[in-house]
């Protein structure tokens, strides 16, 4: 099994940890991984802009460096959903489809495809899981509480697997952060206080460390948190799956 | 004209006012999973209310001739609208026949849409809200700011100043029930005095030419039952085949709204009593556009719950004026366009796409991702200005290029470590609030290169 690894821009930029433990993960898991050196971005933060006609050169870059793999790993399940949604090629949409059916975020891709039941981690901290919303609606990664259904959660199916974690539960599960793409800035009143009140949820409820399945959501809380000065740390839930071990 | 993101910011000024407000809303959220849950088959309610609704839009040239055949074979006077102006002339037109200047009305959403009370007021007609919620916002002399809960914003102390002022209740009384109380005696003259009474609908059966008005306080009945002329307005996407479906949106709608199982009052007008005239005004205003908008056709489902505003984590931290339109939230941010692309253009862009409201809506109308296509939509047609087009093309051109991406990403990380005075300034909106994540010496990629590739 070969596996095209996709770390979205910011990731790359900004929190470069976050791939890198994913790339352990899978290494240690016995993936063959490739990191193709020229992904640059998915495309979504024009997309939910609005300009989704000005994606094509992203669309078409993604699938150059992509469509040969056997599955797509990603360690943001906003960028995930994205290309699943909206990842189309006028003159390769076959190749774009097969790009959409194989691309995984990293704990679906754990729990699903490499059904792992064991993970050599180690982590003895409070953790809140902040679960994000495209990952959470968009992908299913989780049960949702507006939904009349049966209960379950792949990211916390995995941090339970990680030993002397403990899981601090929220006052409310699944809301949104506030960050929201451009959102983020183009609506920073609301964004800011929505980050404050998810934050707070977590600090009440006693976290060391803020976790989840995407970066972006953290690096809101996180900029929410340092401005508060607190010693909350936020960290991808790959750093803490791959931690210790 | 202020947009949604000023709007918000005002309504932000007050921090524990936003507290409040979310937590209120939040609370009516909870009340509805608890309601939704006590149901096992809700999610099969929700699929089949869906259908439903899909069914009678796809067929809704019929279903509604079959109504206005039956309306009036029932003695009920139908009239159609085409736009918001003539839903008023029509209005204005029956009350002048009958020499009726003061008038009741309960809740309808579709008269604020069609901004009927100032038309009214013009015209010299006194309309008296009969809601209690609408009445408090009347007084104050604001629209309502939800569409269940239409003064939602109000803190009762806030009510008892202005029933104090109006109704003459004692200065800083704010007990609920006195207030209530107070109201109940104002509005009982009104019913009992004025001779023609408005009323919204809330489903329009098109096998009996009924209608169904729900309400939890009885306000619908005193009116109509109390009036010589009874006038119900109507959008015309209200309407549902058989009297049968009606038991899946009844179960669906307060369950929804409130958490309640069913409204107090659901009651249905079939024909109007000897003496009384009764009419229906049946609304398009923009309707027949949005069902033929393939993308959005799917928003006319909608049976006016308010759940996607109580869920919605935005809606609850900005209020519903901020929407500026009579139906705020989620759904209104997908109904505003379709009347006014260039007015409404911001409302779209007035959520973080959580999805939240598509999973409570009752009728599983997909309006997270509607919201997604109508920011295309309008970005299509030039309305985000010009300036966003141009940094959406230098976007474009920067994560079109690796090479370009690559340096891009390698100087703008210098600059936060080097002269982080560069973006941590009043400028950059991000920075108001939050600080910057700290800027890694090292990208991902090129950490990758210098210890993966040999």
């Amino acid at each position: 099994m070969r596996v095209g690894l996709f770390i979205p821009c910011y990731v790359d930029q900004f929190y470069p940890n976050a791939g890198i433990a994913t790339l352990q993960l899978l290494e240690k898991l016995g993936v063959e991984v490739v990191y193709p050196a020229n992904q640059t971005c998915c495309g979504q933060p024009m997309a939910n802009s609005g300009f989704e006609h000005l994606t094509e050169g992203c669309n078409r870059l993604f699938v150059d460096q992509f469509a040969g793999f056997d599955y797509i790993v990603s360690p943001s399940g906003s960028c995930v959903l994205h290309v699943k949604d909206h990842l189309h090629l006028h003159d390769r949409e076959q190749e774009a489809e097969q790009v959409r059916t194989k691309v995984y975020e990293i704990t679906a891709f754990l729990t699903d495809i490499l059904q792992v039941t064991a993970l050599p981690g180690r982590f003895p901290h409070k953790v809140g899981l902040h679960q994000s919303c495209h990952g959470q609606r968009g992908l299913h990664l989780s049960a949702m509480s507006e939904l009349v259904a049966p209960k379950f959660s792949k990211p916390l199916q995995l941090l339970n697997m990680v030993e002397g974690i403990e899981l601090i539960p929220l006052k409310r599960e699944d809301e949104c952060c506030g960050f929201g793409g451009t959102f983020c800035v183009t609506e920073e009143a609301v964004s800011v206080k929505m980050g404050k009140d998810r934050v707070s949820d977590h600090l009440e409820n006693g976290a060391q460390f803020i976790t989840g399945t995407d970066m972006s959501c953290l690096m809101h809380m996180e900029g929410i948190l340092r401005r508060r000065n607190s010693q909350v740390k936020v960290m991808h839930i790959t750093e803490i799956l791959n931690a210790g071990s | 004209m202020k947009n949604h993101a000023q709007l918000s910011q005002e309504f932000n000024a007050n921090e524990p006012r936003v507290n409040w407000h979310d937590e209120t809303l939040w609370w009516v959220r909870q009340k509805r999973d608890k309601a939704a849950n006590t149901l096992p088959e809700w999610e099969q309610l929700r699929e089949a209310a869906s259908s439903i609704k899909y069914h009678t839009l796809s067929n809704l040239n019929d279903y509604l001739q079959q109504f206005e055949a039956n309306a009036e074979q029932n003695g009920v006077t139908v009239h159609w609208a085409a736009d918001a102006k003539e839903h008023n002339e029509i209005v204005h037109r029956i009350l002048a026949a009958e020499g009726v200047n003061r008038i009741v009305k309960s809740k309808s959403m579709l008269t604020e849409e069609c901004h009927l009370n100032p038309y009214l007021a013009e015209k010299g007609i006194d309309v008296i809200d009969t809601d209690l919620g609408e009445r408090i916002v009347q007084l104050a002399d604001e629209p309502p700011s939800h569409i269940v809960l239409p003064c939602i914003h109000k803190k009762k102390e806030e009510i008892g100043e202005l029933f104090h002022e109006h109704l003459g209740t004692a200065k800083g009384e704010a007990d609920p029930q006195v207030l209530t109380a107070a109201a109940r005696v104002h509005l009982r003259e009104k019913f009992l005095t004025r001779r023609a009474a408005i009323t919204g609908v809330n489903f329009a059966i098109a096998e009996t030419g009924e209608f169904v008005v729900c309400t939890n306080e009885g306000n619908a009945d005193m009116g109509a039952h109390l009036a010589d002329v009874h006038i119900a307005c109507m959008g015309i996407e209200k309407l549902i085949p058989q009297r049968r479906h009606l038991s899946i949106y009844l179960r669906l709608l307060a369950r929804s709204a409130t958490g309640q199982p069913v409204t107090t009052y659901s009651s249905h007008f079939r024909r109007p009593r000897a003496g009384q005239q009764m009419h229906i005004v049946l609304v398009d205003n923009g309707r027949s556009t949005q069902l033929g908008r393939e993308e959005f056709r799917n928003s006319l489902k909608c049976i006016r719950c308010g759940a996607c505003m109580n869920t919605c984590p935005v809606y609850r931290r900005s209020g519903g004026h901020s929407y500026h339109t009579a139906i705020a939230g989620p759904i209104g941010a997908i109904l505003a366009p379709n009347l006014d692309m260039k007015q409404y253009a911001d409302l779209p862009f007035a959520s973080t796409l959580c999805g939240s409201c598509s999973n409570v809506c009752p009728v599983k109308i997909d309006i997270h991702d509607q919201l997604y296509k109508w920011r295309q939509v309008l970005m299509k047609d030039g309305q985000g200005g010009a300036a966003k087009g141009l940094s959406m093309k230098a976007m474009n051109f920067t994560l079109s290029s690796p090479g370009v991406y690559r340096t891009a990403g390698k100087a703008g990380r210098w600059f936060l470590r080097n002269v982080p005075f560069v973006v941590n300034n009043p400028l950059n909106p991000w920075y108001k609030q939050r600080d910057m994540p700290e800027a890694p010496k090292q990208s991902f990629g090129e950490w990758y290169q210098q210890n993966r590739k040999k």
